[in-house]
C-alpha cells in the first residue's frame, strides 16, 4: 500500500492557480523528489502534504485513512527560509520533543544534532548561527521527533556548498532506516542523486513521474524535457 | 551657560528634593508601564492570535489612540476622577495612584499596538513550524508569544520612556503638589520642569531636563545591549 495518496489536489490563491488536478502516489522509505522551476507549485504541494494548508479540492489519505491535522509531527516539514525560535541549539532542537511530553530526552537531541553535523552546538543561540548553521538546526529539530515523512523544501539552498554532500548522504540514511524523504528542489544534479522517483511540477500541475532515468536522465513528456534541458525559461 | 547648567545639575542631583522627585518620576511611570503590561498583553494575544468579528476596528482604535495628546486625556481623567466626578468616589486626583493610571491609560494603545505587530510578524512562520513539529493550538500560541519577546521589550520602554516624559495628565492628576517631607506629593520630573519655566528659573528646568532625558536614554541603552547580548534583537 502506498504510504500517502493524493486525488486530484485542487488549490489557488486568489486568482493564481497553485496546484492543478494533483494526483501523486509516495511509497514508504522512498526518496521522492519533486522538481520544477520557481513558482511551479513544489512549495504549495510540500506545505499541503504537511497538513499546513487545506486543498480547495481533492483528497488526501496517509495509510489508506483521510489525512487530518493530527499527523502533524508524523510528518513534519523543514521550510526553505530556515527559521529557529528564539534560544539556544538545544531548546530549538528539543522543541518538538518537548510539546509531545518528553522531558528527558537529551540523547536524541545529541543524535539529531550529530547526525547534521553540529556535535557541540548545544548552548549556542540559534538566531546568531549563520543561515546554513541554522538550516541544519531546522533538519535537526525533525529528525529529532523521528517522523514518519520528511519534507524538505530546497533542504541545501542555504548551506555551503562543502556541507552539501552530508547532508545528501543523510537524506539517503534516513531513508535506508525507513524514513519516507519529500524533497523539493530545482538542483537537476541533486535530484540525481539522491532520488528514487522524480516528480515534474510546471505551473502547478504534474507532467511526469518516475525514476530518475524516465524523468530526467530519458524524459518522454515535452515540456519535462525542456526543463530538463534548460529550454523552459523560468 | 554650558559650564553653569552642568554645574547646577550635579548641584541638584544631590539635592534630596530632586532626588525625592525624580525617584517618583521613575516609581509613579513604572507603577504605570506595569499596569499597562498587566492590562495590555492579554488584550494584544487576544487581538493577534484569536479571530473574531471587529477585531480589525479594535486595532485600528488602539492605533488611532497612540496619538492623542496627553492634555485631552488629562482632561477627560479630570473630570471623571474630580470629587463631583462619575469615579470620583476613587479618590485618585492629586495621587500619585491616579497619575499612575492616567498614565497607563496613555500607554496602552502603545503596549497593544506594538505587541500585536510583534506577534504578527513572527505569527505565520513560527505556526507553521510549531504545528509540524505536533504542537498543539495552545502550545503554538506559547510559542508566538515567547518570540515576540523584542517586541514586548520595546513597547515597554517605549511606554516608560512616554509615560515618565509626558506633562498634561502629571500636572492635571497630580496637581504638582510639593511639600518638604510630605506624604502626599505628586510633583514628578515634568511638572517640576514647567514650574521652573514658568518662574524664569530655566536653569534648573534645562537640569531636571537633563535628568530625564538621562534617565531615557539609560533604560533605552540598557535595553539594547542586553537584548545585543542575548542575541534577542535578531528576530
Amino acid at each position: 500500500m502506498d504510504l500517502i495518496k493524493l486525488e486530484r489536489i485542487w488549490k489557488s490563491f486568489g486568482s493564481i492557480c497553485a496546484l492543478r488536478n494533483v494526483s501523486l502516489n509516495i511509497k514508504e522509505s522512498e526518496v521522492l523528489t519533486i522538481i520544477g522551476s520557481n513558482g511551479s507549485g513544489k512549495t504549495t504541494l510540500l506545505r499541503i502534504l504537511a497538513l499546513l494548508e487545506k486543498p480547495d479540492s481533492g483528497k488526501y489519505y496517509f495509510r489508506g485513512k483521510l489525512a487530518d491535522e493530527s499527523l502533524r509531527g508524523k510528518i513534519t516539514l523543514v521550510p526553505q527560509k530556515p527559521v529557529v525560535f528564539r534560544g539556544t541549539v538545544f531548546y530549538n532542537t528539543m522543541y518538538g520533543l518537548k510539546v509531545r511530553g518528553f522531558k528527558n530526552a537529551k540523547e536524541k537531541v545529541r543524535g539529531a544534532l550529530k547526525k547534521v553535523g553540529l556535535e557541540g552546538y548545544e548552548k549556542r543561540n540559534a538566531k546568531l548561527l549563520s543561515g546554513g548553521e541554522q538550516q541544519r538546526v531546522a533538519i535537526a529539530r525533525a529528525l529529532a521527533i523521528e517522523p514518519e515523512v520528511l519534507l524538505l523544501d530546497e533542504p541545501t539552498s542555504n548551506i555551503d556548498p562543502n556541507s552539501i554532500p552530508a547532508i545528501e548522504k543523510l537524506i539517503r540514511e534516513l531513508v535506508d532506516d525507513g524514513m519516507t524523504v519529500v524533497v523539493a528542489t530545482h538542483n537537476l544534479f541533486q535530484a540525481k542523486r539522491i532520488s528514487d522517483r522524480v516528480v515534474h511540477l510546471h505551473e502547478g500541475k504534474i507532467y511526469s513521474v518516475g525514476s530518475v532515468r524516465n524523468v530526467l536522465e530519458e524524459p518522454k513528456n515535452e515540456v519535462t524535457r525542456k526543463f530538463v534541458l534548460g529550454e523552459l525559461y523560468y | 551657560m554650558i559650564l553653569e547648567t552642568a554645574t547646577r545639575t550635579l548641584e541638584l542631583l544631590t539635592n534630596p528634593a530632586v532626588l525625592d522627585i525624580t525617584l517618583r518620576s521613575i516609581r509613579v511611570s513604572g507603577v504605570a508601564t506595569i499596569l499597562a503590561l498587566v492590562v495590555g498583553l492579554p488584550i494584544a494575544a487576544a487581538l493577534a492570535l484569536l479571530n473574531f468579528k471587529g477585531k480589525e476596528i479594535i486595532k485600528s482604535i488602539f492605533n488611532a489612540l497612540l496619538g492623542i495628546p496627553t492634555v485631552v486625556l488629562g482632561l477627560v481623567l479630570y473630570i471623571l476622577i474630580a470629587p463631583n466626578g462619575v469615579l470620583g468616589y476613587l479618590g485618585l486626583l492629586y495621587t500619585e495612584l491616579g497619575i499612575s493610571v492616567g498614565q497607563m491609560l496613555l500607554i496602552l494603545p502603545i503596549i497593544v499596538s506594538f505587541v500585536v505587530n510583534s506577534i504578527e510578524r513572527v505569527e505565520r512562520e513560527i505556526r507553521d513550524l510549531a504545528y509540524t513539529l505536533g504542537a498543539t493550538e495552545f502550545q503554538t500560541s506559547l510559542a508566538l508569544l515567547r518570540e515576540a519577546y523584542s517586541g514586548v521589550v520595546l513597547a515597554t520602554i517605549a511606554a516608560f520612556n512616554r509615560a515618565i516624559a509626558e506633562l498634561g495628565i502629571a500636572l492635571m492628576i497630580g496637581g504638582n503638589v510639593f511639600v518638604s517631607g510630605g506624604r502626599y506629593n505628586t510633583r514628578v520630573l515634568t511638572t517640576a520642569m514647567q514650574m521652573y519655566v514658568a518662574r524664569g528659573e530655566i536653569e534648573v528646568a534645562i537640569a531636571l531636563g537633563i535628568i530625564l532625558i538621562a534617565i531615557v536614554f539609560s533604560i533605552s541603552l540598557l535595553s539594547n545591549s542586553l537584548q545585543r547580548c542575548y542575541g534577542l534583537d535578531k528576530t
